[in-house]
């Protein structure tokens, strides 16, 4: 069976600085995987790169055994992979409840006829009339957002109608995730879900990435905190200057010589950076 | 013939000398503000006015003249950039934007009110000799305005270059954070910026007066354009190109005139500009990126709650507008009638700008094309009026979606300058294209409103076929936004990238809401047409766009009963009090201004 | 004695987020100094809060045995502190001069403002070949130089520097940091931000480490670089279960 993401010899360069240079993973249906690395890495980028928000400059993606290289966002929205932003962007003047709407778009059948040229006038005059089947489709994907929401128990239940704006980061953190859950995904790829939650809350979103996991999702994962890194993966990809510098078992890479350094710096200074040999295949 | 053509180009270097000096101040402004400046026009008018009043009532000679008019001029931009966009620091997005919009109504209606509008010669004093070159011939005044252009360049460049003062403006230009960390006080620099690129502006608009030998308050707008038309073609925030983009712009508008006549001059600017913005939104001197610049960043609307009307309100609104009529006050009938067509154009308006977050500074366009549309159709085509109205709806619709098309991809002002430019270009063929439209005669007699063969051309008519369709354009809105696309909407405004990456396609569902929006525009045009009888191509113009913009802030961004609202309260309230109707246009300028700084949610609060 | 730098009980907040929790700190004159800490520790807003880019929600900043809170950052440069911004910063269409002179922007003294180019340029002999460069053109290494120097034609007292190995290639990192002992050397203040505990402690007088907002760790360079907990405070406070290898 083909590999739920594919990614080969990916390479990124924005004027100067080269931010990923030579990236290449391999994500199996209901692994998770995580990225992890010291800030610049590079990792963000690969996120983009794979999501279609930026070209690679050389490289190959392919997304449930399709080439999606450079292919457009709304395209691998299409195909099943939802993303959350390193710094959460949700819309900020629309409801929790809508946000997580937004997030089902992609989802949309019966309003949404894929008839060629007439497709949104079509779009336009279901939206006006609203049809049984119409409304039949909106009401599913509002209950289906409510399970979703549920999923962070009392975190946003109160909260449905408050615009994002007026929330908390941790509960935008929350909407985001629950937005790309409403997608669906086949892929779900999260940029540090817990950046900006203490203890309790990174604890709580543990539990609710580990449930996802239990479920059979796919995922792709960048973080920071460690701990939470070790007890969920699979298997860790070490990333620095763009590069991969380890892969491998979560233990096995903490341990790593190359990761250490990539975190701390090398030891002394006025020596040249031992090179990445160390790694763990 | 050679001769004539010597003629043309010293006349196109000239033009495009004084659209240098205008959009010079442009590109300054640009760079250190991020901000395209809509109040520049204005500032070159003051100057104008400035240099009439000095020779007129201070037989001031050249010289003195012109310094004179630096000094105004710089003193109103330092005062713009101090009382109108200082304080809007960490707002939204548009506001500067919109500010300057407002300060341009305030500038230009204070100079109408001190010198009436009627047009001013202004006295020449430059000697009247021309001497013959190859068949064409070049004045004292070609000489000088060449002169002053030049000398101002070299000026700007020594300052740019060599002043300390000069360092920091390049210096903030490039990175504003950075520049602060060395010191610079930014807020210093954009005053010294805003003086600097006014004083410009004032010395342009007394050039031209000279060149033309007349001035009015009316010129502003056409300045505004014209620079930033330039500033696009040289690239926005570049100085040296802006100034090869005005002399770009002055030779092809002089050869245009040459080759087509002088109607066609404004076409081509415009149809130059809408070419840069959708093949090189940088300019012509950028090296090609992937993406325009993003001016500005943070939220685009202000973030509010809108005010929870209760349904009945709502009815009972409706109720006693319609019963309205029974008050036998014809004269309140004509003013409701006029609030409710204002009222559908700013529904359109608020959708497209409020809900999809597409500043349309053009939509009078779409008024234009619906009256013309449905006019064209009864008087031409013969149709019945109640088919005409919606068939001049969806050709709305339909043409007004097709020609913002390419401006989709553009983003935050760049949408602004393009939907501007477009308006115009509407306006300007329908001027030019004689056949189809009469040109310049405009359409007369056209038929009366009426339904069915039921005659509404009566007061009463009008007014309750006006709030009839608004009532059912507003509900149809309002169902709209309630449904999947109503967050759709909102989500590609407040974040389009994310929106992307959840399968939201920007360009679909900023058609349909530019259709939707031009089709109630459409109407709202057509039922002025019909209760009019005689529109032409200046009855729709870009003031127009620019009240509906107000009315739509006015309300709240996005909010279909606050569009209602504002439109109502604009168009009735200076009725009111009519002993002010002089000042209306004043009032709208500073209502503009004081929603942006004060309530930037309006009234009802955006959605 | 009296610190040249203090931060008092600063509390500090992005949007709804809070960034530090009383957060105090001292920066002795003459010393390097530097704040050490994962991402997102709070490294770059104490940086900003010294050079008044950010207000604290509250606490106080003192420099000079004066009290710099919340004052405009172009009046913090000119009471004696230069900035190395985090990924340089540089005016990318001005020269390599018209840059260093912008770093002199504050001063007025314009003979000694020569001097100080050619003492910059003797410390910084690459720049010297350069001067009429554009700082864009030039590659990070040289940029990153470039920085410093600008940052120093200020005169400054203190030089605040964030992440100034970020991005470098190693050759250029250890040029880098030898150059900060050389800036140092001559009587500048240093306090820097790194992400990089072992250079930057391998080359500091003092070091914090902050983590999440707080202070975790301090204590002189040589200590810290010994100490096992900075290595938790990095890779999450169990890494100690796995039997590290220090």
């Amino acid at each position: 069976m083909a590999p739920v993401l594919e990614v080969r010899g990916l390479q990124k360069r924005f004027g100067g600085v080269t931010a990923v240079a030579d990236a290449a993973l391999d994500l199996r249906e209901g692994e998770l995987l995580s990225i992890i690395g010291p800030n610049g890495a590079g990792k963000t980028t690969l996120f983009n790169l794979v999501s279609g928000l930026d070209r690679p400059d050389a490289g190959s993606v392919r997304l449930f055994g399709q080439d999606v290289t450079g292919a457009a966002p709304e395209r691998l929205a299409g195909l099943g992979l939802a993303r959350t932003f390193q710094h959460g962007r949700v819309f900020g003047n629309l409801s929790v409840l809508d946000n997580v709407l937004v997030g089902a778009h992609a989802r949309l059948r019966a309003v949404r006829p894929s008839v060629p040229v007439l497709g949104p006038l079509l779009e336009l005059a279901l939206a006006a009339i609203r049809p049984g089947a119409v409304r039949a489709e909106e009401a599913a994907l509002r209950e289906d957002a409510m399970r979703i929401i549920s999923l962070f128990g009392e975190r946003l239940m109160p909260r449905l109608d408050h615009p994002a704006f007026s929330l908390s980061y941790a509960n935008r953190r929350r909407v985001e995730i629950g937005r790309a859950l409403a997608l669906h995904p086949r892929l779900l790829l999260l940029d540090e879900p817990t950046a900006g939650m203490n203890e309790t809350e990174t604890a709580e979103m543990q539990g609710v990435v580990a449930e996802l996991k239990r479920s059979g999702l796919t995922i792709l994962l960048i973080e920071h905190k460690l701990e939470m890194v070790m007890r969920l993966s699979d298997r860790v990809i070490v990333m620095d200057n763009g590069r991969r510098i380890a892969e491998g078992l979560p233990q096995a890479v903490r341990h790593d010589p190359a990761v250490i350094e990539a975190y701390l710096g090398h030891r002394e200074a006025g020596m040249a950076r031992a090179p990445a040999q160390g790694t763990v295949a | 013939m050679s001769g004539a053509w010597f003629d043309y180009t010293v006349n196109g270097f000239v033009i495009g000398n004084i659209y240098a000096l205008l959009a010079v101040g442009l590109a300054l402004i640009y760079g250190v503000a991020n901000l395209v400046n809509f109040a520049h026009g204005s500032v070159y008018v003051v100057g104008a006015y400035t240099g009439w009043a000095a020779i007129t009532y201070l037989d001031t000679p050249l010289p003195v003249t012109l310094l004179c008019v630096i000094a105004v001029s710089a003193l109103v931009g330092v005062g713009i950039e101090r009382i109108g966009l200082r304080p809007l620091h960490g707002s939204s997005r548009i506001a500067p934007l919109l500010a300057t919009i407002g300060i341009a109504l305030v500038l230009d209606q204070v100079l109408q009110l001190l010198f009436t509008p009627d047009p001013r010669a202004v006295p020449m004093q430059v000697p009247e000799w021309r001497v013959a070159i190859g068949g064409g011939t070049i004045g004292a005044l070609d000489l000088l305005i060449a002169g002053i252009g030049m000398i101002s360049a070299v000026v700007l460049y020594s300052f740019l270059r060599f002043t300390k003062l000069g360092w920091a403006v390049r210096a903030t230009a490039q990175d504003s954070d950075a520049a602060q960390q060395m010191g610079v006080d930014v807020n210093r620099v954009n005053m010294a910026v805003f003086a600097i690129a006014s004083a410009l502006s004032g010395v342009s608009g007394v050039l031209v007066g000279m060149y033309y030998n007349q001035i009015s308050t009316a010129m502003s707008f056409e300045a505004t354009l014209k620079g930033i038309v330039a500033l696009i073609i040289g690239g926005l925030g570049n100085v040296p190109g802006a100034i090869a983009g005005s002399l770009i712009l002055g030779l092809t508008e002089s050869y245009g005139i040459a080759l087509f006549g002088t109607s066609y001059r404004n076409l081509f600017a415009f149809v130059l500009l809408i070419a840069m913005l959708v093949w090189r939104p940088n300019g012509l001197f950028a090296a090609r990126r992937s993406l325009p610049p993003e001016p500005m960043t943070g939220t685009f609307i202000a973030r509010s709650r809108p005010v929870a009307v209760p349904r009945w309100a709502v009815a009972a609104m409706i109720a006693v507008a319609a019963l309205l009529p029974l008050l036998d006050q014809p004269y309140l009938l004509q003013i409701g009638a006029n609030s409710l067509m204002y009222a559908m154009l700013a529904l359109s308006l608020t959708l497209v700008a409020g809900t999809v977050g597409q500043v349309s500074l053009g939509h009078a366009a779409l008024l234009a094309i619906g009256g013309y549309a449905s006019g064209l159709l009864a008087m031409d085509a013969g149709w019945p009026v109640a088919l005409a109205i919606p068939a001049a709806g969806l050709v709305t619709a339909a043409l007004g979606t097709l020609l913002v098309f390419p401006a989709f991809r553009l983003t935050g002002h760049y949408v602004s300058i393009a939907t501007l430019g477009i308006g115009e270009i509407v306006a300007l063929v329908i001027l030019n294209w004689t056949g189809l439209t009469r040109g310049a005669i405009g359409l007369g007699g056209i038929p009366p409103l009426e339904v069915f063969g039921i005659d509404l051309g009566s007061v009463e008519g009008t007014y309750w076929l006006c709030l009839a369709v608004l009532v059912l354009l507003a509900l149809l809105q309002l169902r709209l936004l309630r449904s999947h696309l109503g967050r759709t909407w909102r989500a590609i405004r407040d974040d389009p990238v994310a929106a992307r990456s959840y399968g939201v396609s920007g360009d679909r569902y900023k058609a349909l809401a530019f259709g939707f929006g031009g089709f109630a525009a459409g109407i709202s045009g057509a039922i002025t047409a019909h209760a009019y009888s005689y529109i032409n191509h200046e009855t729709f113009g870009a003031s127009i766009s620019i009240l509906a913009l107000t009315m739509v802030i006015l309300g709240g961004l996005g909010n279909v009963l606050g569009a209602v609202l504002g439109a109502t309260l604009l168009i009735a309230l200076p009725e009111a009090f009519r002993f002010l109707a002089e000042y209306r246009i004043l009032i709208y300028g500073i209502v503009l201004l004081l929603l942006i700084r004060f309530r930037p949610q309006g009234l009802m609060g955006t959605v | 004695m009296s610190a040249l730098l203090r931060l008092e009980g600063i509390n500090s907040f992005y949007g709804p987020v809070q960034v530090h929790f009383d957060l105090n700190l001292a920066v002795e004159a003459g010393q390097i100094v530097c704040l050490l800490g994962g991402n997102a520790s709070g490294k770059s807003t104490t940086m900003k809060t010294v050079l008044g880019l950010q207000r604290p929600g509250s606490g106080r900043v003192w420099f000079d045995g004066a009290e710099i809170t919340g004052l405009p950052t172009p009046q913090v440069i000119r009471r004696g502190i230069g900035s190395v911004p985090e990924a340089r910063r540089l005016f990318p269409a001005m020269t390599v001069r018209e840059n260093l002179l912008m770093g002199a922007y504050a001063r007025s003294d314009r003979a000694a403002i020569a001097a100080d180019e050619e003492r910059v340029l003797g410390l910084f002999p690459r720049l010297r070949e350069r001067l009429g460069q554009r700082a864009g053109t030039m590659s990070g290494g040289e940029q990153q130089m470039l920085a410093m120097a600008r940052a120093l034609m200020g005169r400054p007292k203190l030089i605040c520097m964030d992440e100034p190995t970020m991005g470098l290639s190693p050759l250029f990192v250890d040029r880098v940091l030898e150059l900060i002992q050389a800036i140092n050397r001559e009587g500048v203040t240093v306090f820097m931000v790194e992400q990089n505990a072992s250079l930057a402690l391998g080359i500091a007088h003092y070091g914090y480490v902050l983590q999440t907002g707080r202070i975790a760790l301090q204590g002189p360079a040589g200590e810290l670089l010994r100490d096992p907990r900075i290595r938790d405070a990095y890779l999450g406070g169990t890494a100690r279960d796995g039997g590290d290898a220090g």
